[in-house]
Parts: structure tokens; C-alpha cells; sequence
């Protein structure tokens, strides 16, 4: 009986390992088994070395991790790469066709028990449900929910391949690898990018443009097939320039908007950033992180862009930058982005990555009905007075109408302009406007989430992370002992209060600054604020998801600099 | 009764005598003729001198940024089908900085009217060639001529088949309205580009020039396309105005999965369709 396992399933890309991958963690997800999935491939659509890895276990797991109980490989590669992550425990399950004699390995005539090699992916899904003791009617549900939509015709064939792989494994009578009873219920497999998606369509989201960018398409493939059920807009536009513009128009015109994007299609969208700081226009912008520069490695994992969302956009205007840690988060935070976005009527950032985008997770959420609905603009007006959008208010708000919606009249430009909204150079209004604007950061500010802090009261080292990183940074304190370890996170990169973290900046012997980029870019927003005394860095930048294990040892090698800049340093 | 006082009079930052007063006046000559209110029209525009000119109207306006015009207007018909959404912006705005969005728009089909103030020239910036402007043409940032082709929006709206491509003239305001008056209810996308003389920064495309050469169309069929093409090339000693090409298509809105002329700001989210799609995660 084992409470955890780690499994990775490993291919060329379209051997259908992905969708073996995502039933597999629907099988444990239904089963009530807590999953974490990390997902690893290559830009490429054939071909290439791609992996699919799920921890499981009857407890919350955190993230990912080294070291393998079960390795399914489609292919040769899959073996000769992944070897050196194997121990004596681990089992190899691989085609009886690969010649490869190794410890632990369990031949698997994978083309006898598929009959065709469209099937060969499903094989994998019967021997591992097999070994890890889940019910059988579990995979053959999850094999109907996905096929019978979509392809009805290939119900029976998947169920037939599935039972004969299930029996073929019972037989073998492997044991070791059942994991324990599950003492939870089922929940939703859900992914960073699914959290967000359906936060946004529990918020009434009702537009969305886009140019496809890895790893945030997902988010608007997903609302595109809600679409009609929601009556959500979702558009492909001709470039990220299009698809921020169009996004204001339509939020001007009184849709809940929102673009999702990577880096190199959010630069592109940055002066639109500006028109909507300078409209006071709302929109909910997701940045799905991956490594640059430029084209970087588009499918990998990064934290290196908190810099260009934190300034981008020329001029002055207040903003909010949201980093959710897990798809639970992401969901809250989607929400939360588009009551800011309205209330603050401007900008309003969910800061992601490639390894949250793709992560499932199992999760547990709200019924829609009992949700609040976010702030929303007005509906009409009673006065005789001529309407002004832009309006002088001691908050800096000011009442939001939608044109059409009324006899009264929206102007907005992205020149400076008058209250009512016509281009303007007169310099004492431009004075006004300029800190009426900026007026709406104290709003954000008020409304900032404060950092979340697990551990003792004086610890050793505080692993200080942001968005993504909290789980692996729990695991760091695991390893690195609960007793002289905290966890510092931060769901809320901008704005910050100082008073929500100062005393924990000097409440510990080192602070230790965990972050997926080269630079420390968080590190240095906060030392702009408040610099600790004893500085570390644990610091990943090769694409890959940072790691309990990974931080755990770079926190005990890390070296404390004193005096020095943030950029002077590697890990 | 709409009049022209309830669009309003304003004082303009265009030089006298530029080809925008003509337009803005026949712009709100055509709201009046179809008897829009000031609140169900939406103007959007970019930047130049062009862009102004929403706000020298009493209506909505979204003066975006430069080139931005076209998507603004997209999304903000999109999310609101029952507004008149037109689109008010110069050569370099719409066919320069916004080249790809003016294609995007052709493809499309939305039900928008784009109406381009084309002085073949950079007004705003003091003079630097346009991508309307001529080949040979002499500015001072181009003081060899202008190396490059001129750009045929015409020729590439008719190339494209758009919906309606029409060509109006700033000096011949009665004509313009009445083409203003057909874009804006033909459904779909409609271009008018309007000829328009730059008075302190073109001196070759002057009122004189455009007068000797524009002619407006008679006894032309606009739904024959290749005579549309072939008109659509007439530019050195004749200039045709008028509807050049015209065709019935659906229109994007009636092209969606969920095509609904509600506005979305009347959208709530059903928490029985959202519980049922969330029950998909399970």
C-alpha cells in the first residue's frame, strides 16, 4: 500500500500520451486521490521526447518531484532518459518489443493488447489502473466521458482494449504499487488554465480575444466551446494588438473582457495597457509565463515577465498584478481580477505559468449559485446633467455608463481629455486627471491580499516565493525541517503593503528568495521596500518547474550576500 | 425629429480650408438623413487629424490609439450589435499603422462603416508621405520622392470582395452623404474612402487636382466585380467616385456559433449552464 506515488508516462509527441496521462488522473481524481501534474513538451507535433507525470496520493500533493515509483514508456528514449530517476523500487512498464533488460522492468506486449496502435495509450491506462488498485468501472467511466461526446464510435473499442490490459495486468500479480484507500471524495481535475477559465465565466465573463500563444490558448479554447452556452464572444484576432483593442472596445461597450497571452504576445499588447490605464477602461489581462527572451523556450516554464507586466505600459496609471499559486487560486483570483478591473476600471493582471497553466490538480469549488457577482458599471442615470465618464471624485471613480444603453453620451480618448471626455491640452485639466487616475491605486491598495505565511515564529529561513511556487516551497520546508522553516507566499505581486510583511522580513535568520527567473525580479520589488539583512536566492531558470528537492538543497548550498546587487549573482 | 443641432457645432483644431470640415458636415448630415440619435451612434477613431473628428459631434465616442481604430470598433460592435458603429480615421491611421487590421476588417465582414479621410499625406506629423501618397512624390522626409508604391485600398477592398467599397470626394459633399448614407446601411462592412485635400501639407493632391480628375460613377453595375477591378486601377487622369463594388454576404455577427443581437452587457452567467460545464471537470 503506498499513500504516494510518482508516475510518468513518457513519449514521442502523438502517441496519445497526453490523453492517457489526462485519464489516468481523471481515474485517481474520481477515485479521491489528490494528483499534481507536471507536464513536459517539446514545440513540436510529432516527434520529439514529451512527458506526462502525476503525483498521487490520499494526501495534498504539493508539486512535483524527483525521483520515479512508475515509469510508462512508449518509447526506447523514454528509458535511456529517464533511468537515472529510477530506484530500486521503481517499475518500468515498457513495450516487450524494446530489448532494454533493467531491474524492475514489467514487459507489456503493448500491440497484442491494443490490436491497433491507435489503442496502444489505452493499454497504459488498464496496466496502471491495474497496479495502483483502482476500480475498474473508474477508467471505463472516465473513457466514456471523454469519447462519447466526441467520438461515440470509439467507446467500445477503448473499453475493450482497456478491460483486456486491466486482466492482463491482474495476472501478473505485481503488488506494491496499490495505493491506499482514499479517504476523501472525488473533486474537479482541474489545470491552472481551467481554474481561470471557469473563475472568469463564474465572474460573467462575456468577451475574449486572442492570437494563439503557448501555454494561454487553452484558456480561450475553453471559453470558446462554453461559448454558446454562456453567450461568451470569442474572438481570434490577427495579432495581440488586435485582440487587447478589440477586448477594450468591447469592455467599453459593455462586456466583461478579458485577453489571455505569453510574454511575447503581451509586449506586443502593451500600449494598449496604456489606453486602458488611460480610458479607464477594465479588462483582466492573463500572462501565462514562459522563458525568453524573445522566443525563449515556448513550452517550458518561467517566472522572468513579473517586470514587464509590473511596468508595461508608457505613462502613469495604477494597476493590480494577481499570482495565483494552484488552479484552486486561480479560480478566486479570475474572479477577484474582474471585480478589481470594474472597480478600479483599468488593468488587472493574473500572472501565470507554462508548469500552472498545465498543472492538474484535484480541487473542490464553490456551487455557482452562492457567488457574488462582481462589481458591475451603472445601469442608467437620473439626471438632467450632462453625463461626464470621466468625472473629477474624491476616489478617483467615476461612474461608469454604457453607451447606447441611455439617452446620455460615453466619449472616452486616449488623448488626455476633459471630464466629459474630449481631447484636451489645457494643463491644469491634464494636473487633475493625472491625480484622479492615480487616485485608484489607493482603492487597489486597500483591496491587496495579503501574503499568506506558514511556519513557525522565528524560523531559520523564510522561503519567500510568489504565484506558482508555493506548493514546491512547502515541500522545501518539509525537507528542510517544519520546525525552522516558513513559507512566505504571495498570491498578490502589486500592489503591496509594507505592513503586511514587514516584520517577517526581519523575523528570520536568512531570507531566502525562491523564484523561477535569473534575476530575483521579485526579490528586488521587495527590497525596494525593505531590504532583509541576510539575502539569499534560490533562483531556476533552465525551463524547468522548481522543485521541493531542488530548493531544498539550493536553500542549504546558498551562500548569503551582503552588499551586493540583486543581478551580481547566480544561484 | 433628429436635426443637425443635436449633433452640435464645435470649434476644430484643422487648418481653414481642409477637407475634413466638408466630411464632418456630411458625416452628420447622413446621421440626420437616417434619423440616428446622437446615443445609438458609436464613433471610433485613431489618431491624426482624421481622428478628430468624432469629437466635434455631440455622440459616443471611442477615440482609441494610432492604427487601432478597426479592432476597437470590432469589439465594441461585437459586444453591442445594436449600436451604429463607425469608424472614423486617415490613410496612415487606417492603412498604414492599421494595415492589418484594414485587411482583418475586409475578411470579416463585421457590420461596421469605415469611413478613411484620405489626404495622401501625414498631416498630423507635418508632412512626411502617407501610404496613399504617390510614387515620386516629393516631402521633406522623402525629399528624393517617395521610394514606395502607393497603396490601393480600393483595389485591394474590390480584390478582397468586401461588401461595399465606395470613394467620395470631400468637394463633392452631396454625393459623399449619400455614400455615407449607403455604408452605413449596408450589412456588413463597408469602406468609404474620401478623397481629401491636405491644404498645407499636399501640394500636389490639391482641391484643383482632385476636382479635374473625380467623376462620379454613372450606368456602373457595382455588383460587376471585374468591372469593379478594372475601376478600381482608374487613378491618373480620371478618378471614379461612387459605389465601386457591392455584394451580399452574411455579415460575421450572423457567422457566430451563438449569433445574438443582445448586447452583452445584458449578459449574467447561468449558474445551472455553469454548474452543468463544471460538472465536465468531474
Amino acid at each position: 500500500m503506498r499513500r504516494e506515488l510518482n508516475i510518468m508516462i513518457g513519449g514521442e509527441a502523438g502517441q496519445g500520451l497526453v490523453t492517457v496521462g489526462e485519464l489516468l488522473t481523471k481515474a485517481l481524481v474520481r477515485s479521491g486521490y489528490h494528483v499534481h501534474v507536471t507536464q513536459s513538451y517539446m514545440s513540436r507535433i510529432r516527434g520529439g521526447h514529451n512527458t506526462y507525470t502525476v503525483r498521487t496520493g490520499t494526501g495534498k500533493v504539493q508539486g512535483p518531484r524527483t525521483g520515479l515509483d512508475i515509469l510508462v514508456a512508449l518509447n526506447r528514449e523514454t528509458i535511456s532518459l529517464h533511468e537515472k530517476e529510477l530506484n530500486s523500487h521503481s517499475m518500468v512498464l515498457k513495450d516487450k518489443r524494446f530489448d532494454h533488460s533493467m531491474a524492475g522492468a514489467v514487459d507489456i506486449p503493448f500491440k497484442e493488447l491494443a490490436g491497433a496502435a491507435l489503442y496502444e495509450n489505452v493499454v497504459g491506462l488498464g496496466v496502471l489502473s491495474a497496479f495502483l488498485g483502482l476500480k475498474k468501472e473508474i477508467p471505463e467511466g472516465c473513457i466514456r466521458s471523454a469519447f462519447e461526446g466526441k467520438k461515440p464510435e470509439a467507446v467500445d473499442k477503448n473499453l475493450e482494449v482497456l478491460d483486456r490490459a486491466y486482466e492482463f495486468a491482474l495476472e501478473l500479480r505485481i503488488t506494491g504499487y496499490e495505493l491506499a484507500l482514499a479517504t476523501e471524495g472525488p473533486g474537479l481535475m482541474l489545470s491552472g488554465n481551467d481554474g481561470i477559465v471557469l473563475g472568469a465565466m463564474s465572474a460573467g465573463v462575456s468577451f475574449c480575444s486572442y492570437y494563439p500563444m503557448t501555454p494561454s490558448t487553452g484558456i480561450a479554447m475553453a471559453l470558446n466551446s462554453s461559448g454558446p452556452d454562456m453567450n461568451i464572444v470569442v474572438e481570434q484576432a490577427e495579432d495581440e494588438i488586435a485582440a487587447i483593442n478589440m477586448a477594450l472596445g468591447a469592455s467599453y461597450a459593455g462586456a466583461r473582457s478579458m485577453v489571455a497571452t505569453s510574454g511575447g504576445g503581451f509586449a506586443l499588447m502593451c500600449e494598449g495597457v496604456s489606453l486602458a490605464g488611460m480610458t479607464e477602461t477594465p479588462i483582466v489581462i492573463v500572462v501565462g509565463q514562459r522563458p525568453g527572451p524573445a522566443t525563449g523556450l515556448p513550452t517550458r516554464t518561467e517566472q522572468a515577465d513579473l517586470n514587464l507586466v509590473l511596468y508595461s505600459g508608457h505613462g502613469e496609471f495604477p494597476r493590480a498584478v494577481l499570482a495565483p499559486a494552484d488552479p484552486q487560486q486561480c479560480f478566486f483570483l479570475a474572479r477577484k481580477a474582474f471585480d478589481l478591473a470594474e472597480k478600479s476600471q483599468g488593468p488587472v493582471f493574473i500572472l501565470t505559468d507554462q508548469y500552472l497553466a498545465d498543472s492538474y490538480r484535484k480541487v473542490s469549488l464553490p456551487d455557482p449559485e452562492g457567488l457574488a457577482p462582481p462589481a458591475a458599471p451603472q445601469e442608467n442615470r437620473n439626471s438632467e446633467e450632462e453625463y461626464q465618464r470621466y468625472a473629477i471624485t474624491p476616489s478617483g471613480i467615476s461612474p461608469r455608463l454604457i453607451p447606447t444603453m441611455g439617452p446620455y453620451l460615453v466619449v472616452v480618448d486616449s488623448d488626455e481629455h476633459t471630464p466629459d471626455g474630449h481631447i484636451t491640452e489645457d494643463h491644469q485639466v491634464r494636473r487633475s486627471m493625472v491625480e484622479k487616475r492615480m487616485r485608484k491605486a489607493s482603492l487597489l491598495q486597500k483591496e491587496a491580499i495579503p501574503p499568506e505565511y506558514i511556519g513557525p515564529e522565528q524560523p531559520h529561513d523564510l522561503l519567500v516565493c510568489w504565484g506558482s511556487t508555493r506548493g514546491p516551497a512547502l515541500e522545501a520546508r518539509e525537507i528542510l525541517g517544519i520546525e525552522k522553516t516558513a513559507v512566505l507566499h504571495f498570491s498578490q505581486v502589486w500592489p503591496l503593503a509594507l505592513e503586511d510583511f514587514h516584520d517577517y522580513m526581519h523575523g528570520s535568520f536568512r531570507v531566502v528568495f525562491v523564484e523561477s527567473n535569473a534575476s530575483g525580479q521579485f526579490a528586488d520589488l521587495v527590497c525596494k521596500m525593505i531590504r532583509p539583512e541576510r539575502l539569499v536566492f534560490v533562483l531556476r531558470y533552465d525551463g524547468l518547474p522548481l522543485d521541493g528537492e531542488y530548493i531544498a538543497e539550493k536553500t542549504r548550498q546558498a551562500v548569503i550576500r551582503e552588499g551586493q546587487g540583486l543581478s551580481s549573482g547566480s544561484t | 425629429m433628429v436635426t443637425l443641432d443635436d449633433y452640435g457645432q464645435f470649434e476644430t483644431a484643422w487648418c481653414p480650408g481642409c477637407g475634413n470640415h466638408s466630411i464632418l458636415k456630411s458625416v452628420k448630415d447622413a446621421l440626420v438623413q437616417m434619423g440616428l440619435e446622437p446615443h445609438q451612434c458609436i464613433f471610433v477613431s485613431g489618431i491624426g487629424q482624421a481622428a478628430k473628428a468624432p469629437h466635434y459631434m455631440r455622440t459616443n465616442v471611442f477615440n482609441g490609439l494610432h492604427g487601432r481604430a478597426l479592432p476597437a470598433a470590432t469589439g465594441i460592435k461585437l459586444a453591442n450589435p445594436e449600436a451604429v458603429v463607425i469608424v472614423q480615421s486617415g490613410d496612415g491611421c487606417n492603412y498604414g499603422e492599421g494595415g492589418n487590421h484594414f485587411l482583418a476588417a475586409l475578411r470579416r465582414n463585421i457590420n461596421i462603416t469605415l469611413l478613411a479621410h484620405d489626404n495622401q499625406i501625414y498631416g498630423l506629423t507635418k508632412g512626411q508621405a502617407s501610404p496613399t501618397t504617390a510614387r515620386g512624390h516629393k516631402t521633406k522626409a522623402q525629399p528624393a520622392g517617395n521610394p514606395s508604391e502607393a497603396f490601393n485600398p480600393i483595389g485591394v477592398a474590390v480584390a478582397m470582395r468586401a461588401g461595399f467599397v465606395a470613394r467620395g470626394f470631400a468637394g463633392m459633399p452631396e454625393h459623399l452623404t449619400e455614400l455615407i448614407v449607403r455604408a452605413v446601411k449596408h450589412p456588413g462592412f463597408s469602406l468609404v474612402d474620401i478623397l481629401q485635400p491636405c491644404v498645407t501639407f499636399n501640394k500636389v493632391n490639391t482641391f484643383a487636382w482632385y476636382k479635374e480628375r473625380c467623376h462620379v460613377l454613372q450606368d456602373h453595375d457595382p455588383e460587376q466585380w471585374d468591372q469593379a477591378m478594372a475601376l478600381s486601377r482608374e487613378w491618373e487622369k480620371k478618378i471614379p467616385l461612387g459605389v465601386i463594388y457591392r455584394a451580399d454576404k452574411p455579415t460575421f455577427e450572423q457567422s457566430l456559433p451563438h449569433p445574438s443581437s443582445r448586447p452583452l452587457f445584458r449578459n449574467r452567467p447561468d449558474p445551472d449552464r455553469l454548474r452543468k460545464i463544471m460538472a465536465g471537470y468531474v
